[in-house]
């Protein structure tokens, strides 16, 4: 590497990492990128500085495609830009990759450094062959198409709540058709069963429900990949608990005082009754936004500790940020965290704060 | 001047050979081009002369580096690897990767000889210089003076807020607006400086003497009283919206002599690059277009073609739902000639609704060669799609237009209509798919304040971004500066005063012009 080059690359560097104070650091972004290291899918990090420029957002933006599809068919994300133009610079090669949910959870796995999770229970071993799906080539673009590379494609999908678990697909970069290779997986044979609770009280609003929504879909895909089969149970809660389906979780509002405790007392004895710890790996995850009837916490501190922590795996809880509420039950689980090694709380005030609270609920390896 | 200790212009045989070669085909088939100087080097030399925008002498900046660390990692990772690069200069430099199979560099050569007739014949390079590869080394002794003098943190901070506008210059006018040397205001200014500073600075004034407007002695000096005029009191100006914000920013802000220097090397450096960016689907399909037919008609041994379709198909395939440049540039080059070969242009066939007719329609008329040659001569991208876009052939490249949608916040597909997929092209190749901002006036309220409109065009702006830009603005204007855009489909005004930030909604009931303007941060 020629000298002059060497000394602007460290001079980025330093800015990225902070050594020196430079106007941009909020326009860094911390992209990655999927190479390809033997039979191994690496990420590579490509941190970046987006100088700003008046550019256009997306409302009311478009641009031209190429390929099938009807109007009103969505689209995988497009380029930041919205526009089909490449830079000045000559092209590189972008691959568009379809990816199965257990790609799709190693690859989460890989960008929040995941333990993978030691289940109880049963420790039979099975076995399994993972194909890569295949990959086609494209086109070249611009090189600094290369920032949006899947990770980031992915991170930005899920930050925005934009990647459509349906239809897994997001576009990254990467090189072409010898890609194709198998990869062994192994699957512990044992079950597991996670319960998501939530408040549903008039406090919490659509956007935190959409928080909760997001990372529960990711914690979900990660917990699927490590059990032969899961299930899940739903919760809502205000001073009352309920059991319900996955779309009247989220889409379910009342207007009642908090009590927490009704949805720790129903998770415990929906364990009791279906899915005994002796059997089952037992997650259970609790968002609100951290108000309650303040006779109501002792009570649910009793319920963590005596009877509900030594049944699970964990116990994760989610704190969203409240216009309204004092927040202050974060306080409360976290008294628990000393002497339990299977709790987590995390603060999720906003969607960039999601990955952080994922990894936080996850690097346990429980 | 050959500073450029760089380039060793010695082909190895084997490759000189071929050059020889392909370089008599390109001028047999009519192409034109300064005298083409073809470096073999590393892949590492490589991503880093492309990091540098393909000049290794350029300034130094941070940006450089990042690119470099994205195409090094992406390299070595076997991500991507760069085909082709070329830079308009005479004589034209390209490179050629060293490790590169004999094959990929007949298809670089024959690529790249397309893109030096391009540049030398394209109307919209004719004001480009030619000896960019002197100017940017002469940009980067200068600015590497200025880090010496002055603090590499302190031009460092300065030349970031420089490249957060660079875009915004007149991409229309450059005749007009290149009437004037911007590094004469370097030693025209008020302040003292070191006198081993001007010679420097005004190496550059041989070259531009050469391709720029000729001198004019009697137009400069009214260029000078103008400006003089404009500095002393200026009531109302520019006379007319400036779409030149630098050069607006160069003659009229309370620069010191060295930003002024800075930011008028980012400004050429600008222009010089603009042409490439205004014509890069027809360039990379005039390029494309020669290296398939010379490669085809005559450079490959049946034992390449593999290969060759192999490297070949990999740069046009079109990605999932992406418009590739290359192959749009090719196809339509391609149609266009085919069109002008059948005589399927002109009145009658325009005119003609038979559509049995229309297919089997064939004057013989051999026009076609000629007519894309015309073409490259003539066109930018604009243009280029405004003019020979069809119907057909949007049917035929299955192109659709997409849009977003508010609710769902995602893109979908939008239409399949000509006029749909004809405007939104368009659009996106506008002003290189940036918004329009323009300087209304420099002395706003008479107060000196700087006042800037975004020629709203049914896109509005990211607001949080066009902040920080208003902010950098300010801080090279040095007064209070304002942006007429439209937020949330109401005009507004957004304003730095160097403190804080503020946004009004101008007009209706909500028209806070006059009154204490609501402040957010
Ligand atoms: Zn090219």
């Amino acid at each position: 590497m020629g000298q002059k080059i060497e000394q602007d690359l460290q001079r980025f560097r330093k800015i990225v990492r902070g050594k020196v104070k430079s106007n941009l650091s909020k326009y860094i972004s911390r992209g990655e990128m999927i190479g390809k290291k033997g039979n191994d899918l690496v990420s590579i990090p490509i941190p970046s500085i987006n100088t700003p420029q008046f550019r256009y957002g997306n409302k009311g933006s478009g641009g031209v495609g190429v390929g099938e599809g009807q109007p009103g068919q969505p689209l995988t994300q497009p380029s930041e830009d919205g526009d089909p133009q490449a830079g000045d610079q000559p092209g590189g090669h972008i691959l568009e990759v379809d990816l199965t949910m257990e790609e799709l959870a190693d690859i989460l796995g890989e960008e929040l450094a995941l333990p993978r999770i030691e289940p109880k229970g049963k420790k039979n071993v099975v076995t399994e062959k993972d194909k890569y799906s295949s990959i086609r080539n494209v086109g070249p673009e611009s090189l600094r198409h290369f920032k949006r590379t899947y990770k980031r494609a992915l991170k930005r999908q899920i930050s925005t709540g934009t990647y459509n678990p349906v239809d897994p697909l997001v576009v990254p970069i990467r090189e072409d058709k010898q890609y194709r290779s198998w990869k062994e997986v192994q699957k512990p044979d044992a079950v597991a069963c996670v319960i998501y609770m939530m408040d549903v009280s008039g406090s919490m609003t659509d956007e935190q429900k959409e928080i909760v929504r997001i990372e529960s879909f990711w914690i979900d895909t990660w917990i699927k990949r490590h059990y032969q089969g899961v299930e899940t149970v739903y919760i809502v809660h205000d001073a009352q608990a309920h059991e319900v389906d996955e779309h009247t979780f989220y889409h379910t509002r009342e207007s009642g005082g908090t009590k927490i405790s009704t949805a720790y007392e129903l998770a415990n004895k929906i364990m009791d009754a279906r899915f005994p710890a002796s059997e089952w790996n037992v997650y259970a995850f609790h968002f609100s936004d951290g108000d309650n009837w303040g006779d109501d916490n002792a009570k649910c501190l009793t319920l963590l500790k005596e009877t509900m922590l030594p049944k699970l795996n964990l116990f994760g809880y989610g704190q969203v940020e409240s216009p309204y509420g004092s927040g202050e039950f974060f306080d409360h689980v976290s008294e628990l965290l000393d002497e339990h090694d299977n709790v987590v709380a995390t603060k999720v005030p906003d969607r960039d704060a999601i990955l952080g609270s994922i990894k936080e609920f996850l690097k346990t390896g429980r | 001047m050959t500073q450029l200790g760089f380039y060793n212009t010695n082909l190895p045989p084997h490759l000189r050979v071929l050059k020889d070669e392909i370089e008599g085909y390109a001028r047999g088939y009519g192409l034109d081009f300064y005298e083409t100087i073809f470096e073999v080097v590393d892949a590492d030399d490589l991503n880093e002369i492309a990091a540098y925008g393909g000049f290794p002498t350029r300034y130094p900046h941070w940006s450089f580096g990042m690119q470099y660390e994205e195409l090094s990692k992406s390299y070595s990772y076997g991500l991507s690897k760069i085909y082709e690069m070329v830079i308009n200069n005479d004589p034209c430099y390209a490179y050629l990767m060293r490790c590169n199979h004999v094959v990929d560099q007949k298809l670089v050569m024959a690529h790249v000889y397309g893109h030096c007739d391009f540049f030398k014949n394209n109307a919209y390079f004719a004001h480009t210089t030619r000896k960019m590869m002197d100017e940017i080394a002469n940009h980067g002794n200068r600015l590497r003076r200025y880090a010496e003098r002055f603090g590499e943190d302190e031009v460092e901070a300065f030349l970031d807020k420089c490249m957060s506008i660079d875009d915004l210059i007149d991409i229309h006018s450059v005749a007009i607006k290149r009437r004037d040397d911007p590094h004469a205001h370097a030693a025209g200014g008020d302040e003292v400086e070191d006198d081993d500073d001007k010679p420097v600075r005004f190496k550059t004034k041989e070259y531009l003497a050469d391709f720029m407007n000729p001198p004019d002695q009697y137009r400069a000096a009214e260029e000078e009283k103008r400006r003089a005029k404009a500095r002393q009191a200026p009531m109302h100006f520019p006379e007319r919206p400036e779409k030149d914000v630098l050069l607006f920013l160069i003659e009229h802000a309370p620069l010191k002599n060295w930003q002024r220097d800075v930011l008028s090397i980012i400004r050429d450096e600008a222009y010089y690059f603009y042409p490439q960016a205004q014509t890069k689907i027809i360039n990379e399909g005039w390029a494309s277009f020669w290296h398939s037919t010379i490669m085809t008609q005559k450079v490959l041994q049946p034992s390449e073609v593999i290969d060759y379709a192999d490297h070949h198909s990999g740069t046009m395939a079109t990605s999932g739902k992406r418009l590739n440049p290359y192959k749009l540039g090719i196809e339509l080059l391609r149609d266009i000639e085919r069109r002008w070969n059948m005589g399927q242009f002109g009145a009658e066939w325009e005119n003609c609704d038979d559509h049995e007719k229309k297919r089997n329609w064939n004057t013989n008329a051999g026009l076609g060669r000629e007519k894309i040659f015309e073409v490259r001569k003539i066109h930018n991208d604009i243009t280029f799609i405004d003019t020979f876009l069809t119907p057909e052939f949007c049917v035929e490249n299955k192109l659709f237009s997409f849009n977003y949608q508010n609710q769902s916040k995602n893109y979908v597909v939008e239409s399949r209509e000509f006029d749909k997929v004809k405007q939104r092209l368009l659009f996106s190749l506008t002003n290189f798919g940036k918004p329009w901002i323009h300087v209304l006036n420099g002395n706003h309220a008479n107060r000196g304040e700087l006042l800037l409109k975004h020629g709203y065009n049914g896109v509005e702006l990211k607001v949080p971004e066009a902040r920080d830009v208003l902010a950098n603005i300010q801080y090279i204007w040095g007064r209070p500066v304002h942006l007429e855009t439209v937020i949330d489909d109401k005009p507004a005004l957004l304003s730095f005063d160097g403190t804080e930030h503020s946004h009004q909604i101008i007009g209706g009931d909500h028209d806070t012009r006059g009154k204490t303007p609501a402040r957010t941060q």
